[in-house]
């Protein structure tokens, strides 16, 4: 076994993670779960973020992690609150019961 | 070591990603995205980012997750159902994520040949003071303006959260 790893095996890593963040955004039905299936995605970018920050010796990317992280927090409460407020006049979770637009 | 603590919390992540993706009840899958959160902040640790890991800690598995597991106990969401296209999604699309993810490593590696075995403490840039004086001076105006856009999140979450609408 290796005592080391590559800096590009974190970037594998973090590609695998953002392909099944898209997976579940695709696949799932539940809103909820399509909206974890984002935050995964945007976890998977952080990991690329701060594995280019080591190779390049700045704490430049921890700052647009940082940034992510914050744009995500502010992301999950206004979506879950369209989550309820959709809940509360559908009575519905199921994403592909909204379907307003198509009618 | 390195190896091995890369290895052990990976394979932890992808494990709990997959598991996120099949599980079709959403506590389960909230549950699966903490272990994938955990995970996450021991690699940012290796990587030297020690203060993105307490946050990743701390505001992601904390604070966002508990706001998630808030939503789901409080519409007492269940299960999804099945539907007839889900086996033809399944059919074309896990072959096809698989094949994706092989061009993409196949690129990472071919396109990248020499990258640095990363060695814990190698990088020890990501304190809280390295990250508070960046932000503080260097990148002042995004930090103001991130806090205009939480204030408006805010009020967006309680404008939409309320009765009427």
């Amino acid at each position: 076994m290796p005592q080391t790893v590559p800096l590009s095996w974190y970037l594998i890593l973090s590609a695998i993670l953002f392909g099944l963040g898209v997976a579940g955004f695709i696949f799932r039905r539940n809103i909820i779960t399509v909206f974890m299936s984002i935050e995964l995605m945007l976890n998977a970018v952080n990991l690329s973020f701060i594995a280019f920050s080591y190779q390049l010796r700045q704490v430049d990317g921890h700052i647009f992690s940082f940034f992510v992280m914050v744009v995500a927090a502010a992301e999950a409460a206004v979506g879950l609150a369209i989550i309820l407020t959709v809940f509360k006049n559908r009575a519905t979770l199921a994403i592909d019961e909204v379907n307003s637009l198509k009618n | 070591m390195d190896a091995f603590l890369f290895f052990l919390f990976a394979a932890i992540a992808v494990a709990c990603g997959i598991n996120l993706v099949v599980q079709t009840h959403p506590i389960s899958s909230a549950l699966s995205l903490i272990g994938v959160m955990g995970a996450l902040a021991v690699l940012y640790l290796l990587l030297g980012a020690e203060f993105m890991a307490a946050a990743q800690m701390i505001v992601y598995a904390g604070a966002i997750m508990v706001l998630f597991v808030f939503v789901i106990m409080l519409l007492n969401a269940g299960a999804e159902t099945r539907k007839s296209r889900a086996t033809f999604a399944k059919l074309l699309g896990v072959p096809a994520l698989i094949g994706f993810l092989m061009t993409v490593s196949f690129l990472i590696q071919a396109l990248l040949p020499r990258t640095e075995p990363v060695k814990f403490g190698a990088f020890t840039g990501g304190t809280a003071q390295a990250i508070g004086k960046k932000l503080f001076t260097e990148y002042l105006l995004p930090f103001e303006v991130t806090s205009v856009l939480i204030l408006i999140a805010i009020l967006g979450a309680v404008v939409l959260a309320r009765k009427e609408i």
